[in-house]
């Protein structure tokens, strides 16, 4: 298990890397006019980009690190039996996993899929 | 017939002197909203108005002890030094919490003044809170000096540590917390977290560590370093804001924090203890 | 009989959300956690709304259709506002939390202002929240303004 200073080191550091390629990911919206960049065969066409697949794969686990542990900490303050703490830890990892696994699986399958 | 004209100039001589005063001192009253509430004898908190005089200087303290002495003697308050060195007498003063003895009615806005017993503190009776989780907080984290050189116990080796004055500034202003617990009465995180130490207990944590003369750093820091301790401290500064004493309980976590996230190494240098007894014979 | 707090007369959640007794950093802490919980669940809906692009167009136009309205575009705006707060008050918490830009212990006197609620960290989170401002601005200038 991980000691509490540890967890909130990897906290800041998903924080500070997250900014980074979020700002990226935002970017990508204005290379193009807005409505523009939301059709279809743009968005495709930016899953097939891998540079851009691995910052997308990037936002996904860094996002979902730093989101769900900052969950897990404001639950942590709410209460503290054994029980819910226990349950919050175990509920939020799933969570984290869970996410990073339905993105991975969005971002492996468009990827995949070609022009329609 | 001259005594009557005497003591008829010394009667007006005293109402000039009582008018005078009276217009140099113009009394007003406020009115003293108190939390009361005996949860052991089944009473249902409710609020009682008091109207007190105040004058220019009259502190929160006198008003509430002049209630208690002129209008009911069974308001439940704790105080001691009147001075803001003991720390007894924390209160939320219109929702904040403060001092009373060093809160002037005149520095509040209103005419009516809501005394609240301090939250995050279990409730005894009206103003009164307990303090045991606290001070047992503050026990948790060892709050004095572990030195393996220094040997107490042996009278023959008397000893003292060579402190200079810088080494005293990095903790001194710490050494000043009067265990009030306004800080941990204003703390979001109190609020909510049973386990928390608060920030008294934490920046008393960072006193220690920093004083060098004291060697079980590497102690205090994984004392902290838990789930519900240093980490749960997100500088909301409210500790800070309250504390009457100047301490700033939040710059003491933070810079603690520093340690144990790696901004500062602790480049503590252990404070040299010469030995009084060799000095003498020198 | 009034039942004995549980929890020792703690100000509970009330006591989170009622930010504007102590000055700003309270404020800051406030804002710093709602931001955080209202970005988590923007980004699980948003990992959902683009999973419709392994449906094919048909469900990513669909999904479009849902999103890309007056109200979608105004949770979008917010959304920049929550993220660009939440970042630049987060970089300002890292340095914080570091004890970085706090000032140095000393011997307090009257007073007794607390060195650590000074001006330089104080003014992140009026960066924070300017920068914000302007974000939600250029947001709604792309997003309501057709560019």
């Amino acid at each position: 298990m991980l000691r509490e200073s540890q967890i909130m080191k990897i906290h800041y550091i998903t924080g500070i890397a997250a900014l980074f390629v979020v700002a990226v990911h935002i970017m990508m919206r204005l290379i193009m006019p807005y409505d523009m960049s939301l059709e279809y065969e743009n968005v495709i066409a930016n899953y097939h980009n891998i540079p851009y697949v691995i910052l997308l794969e990037s936002i996904l686990v860094l996002i979902a690190i730093h989101g769900f542990n900052g969950l897990r900490v404001i639950l942590l303050e709410l209460r503290q039996s054994k029980a819910w703490e226990d349950g919050v830890t175990i509920l939020t990892i799933a969570a984290m996993m869970g996410v990073i696994a339905y993105g991975t699986r969005t971002i492996i399958v468009v990827n995949g899929m070609g022009f329609e | 017939m001259t005594e009557q004209v005497i003591e008829k100039i010394e009667t007006m001589d005293k109402k000039r002197a009582r008018e005078k005063h009276e217009k140099e001192h113009p009394k007003s009253s406020v009115t003293l909203k108190i939390y009361r509430a005996n949860r052991l004898a089944g009473e249902r908190a409710h609020y009682d108005s008091i109207e007190v005089p105040v004058q220019r200087w009259t502190t929160v303290l006198d008003a509430l002890l002049y209630a208690k002495e002129y209008k009911d003697a069974s308001i439940g308050i704790r105080y001691s030094c009147r001075m803001a060195s003991c720390g007894s007498c924390g209160m939320k003063i219109n929702g904040i919490p403060r001092l009373a003895c060093y809160t002037k009615v005149s520095e509040l806005e209103g005419s009516t003044i809501t005394v609240e017993p301090l939250a995050n503190f279990p409730h005894i009776r009206d103003l009164v809170t307990d303090f045991s989780q606290f001070f047992t907080h503050h026990r948790d984290m060892q709050p004095y000096i572990q030195n393996e050189q220094a040997d107490i116990k042996d009278m023959n080796k008397l000893s003292e540590f060579m402190q200079s004055p810088e080494d005293l500034d990095k903790f001194l202003q710490f050494s000043y917390c009067i265990k009030c617990g306004l800080c941990y009465s204003a703390c979001p995180t109190v609020a909510t977290d049973t386990k928390f130490p608060g920030p008294q207990a934490l920046s008393q944590a960072y006193r220690y560590f920093i004083d060098n003369r004291d060697t079980a750093g590497k102690e205090r820091t994984k004392i902290v370093d838990d789930r519900h301790g240093i980490w749960r401290c997100h500088f909301a500064g409210s500790c800070s804001s309250v504390c009457p004493k100047g301490v700033d309980p939040a710059l003491g976590i933070q810079l603690l924090r520093g340690h144990l996230l790696g901004f500062s190494k602790n480049e503590k240098k252990n404070a040299e203890l010469k030995e009084r007894l060799k000095r003498e014979e020198d | 009989m009034e039942k004995v707090a549980d929890r020792n007369n703690r100000e509970g959640l009330k006591g989170w959300l009622n930010p504007g007794r102590y000055g700003w950093e309270r404020v800051s802490y406030w804002l710093q956690r709602l931001t955080g919980v209202g970005l988590l669940a923007y980004f699980v809906g948003h990992i959902y709304e683009t999973s419709s692009l392994t449906q094919g167009p048909d469900a990513w136009n669909a999904m479009l259709e849902l999103t890309q309205t007056p109200m979608g575009h105004l949770i979008l705006i917010l959304v920049i506002g929550m993220s660009t707060y939440h970042s630049a008050n987060g970089i300002r918490l890292i340095f914080t939390h570091g004890g970085k830009g706090l000032g140095k212990p000393g011997r307090p006197d009257y007073p007794y202002d607390a060195v650590s609620l000074n001006y330089r960290q104080k003014s992140g989170i009026w960066i924070a929240l300017i920068l914000a401002a302007v974000a939600m601005l250029y947001g709604a200038s792309v997003l309501f303004g057709g560019e």
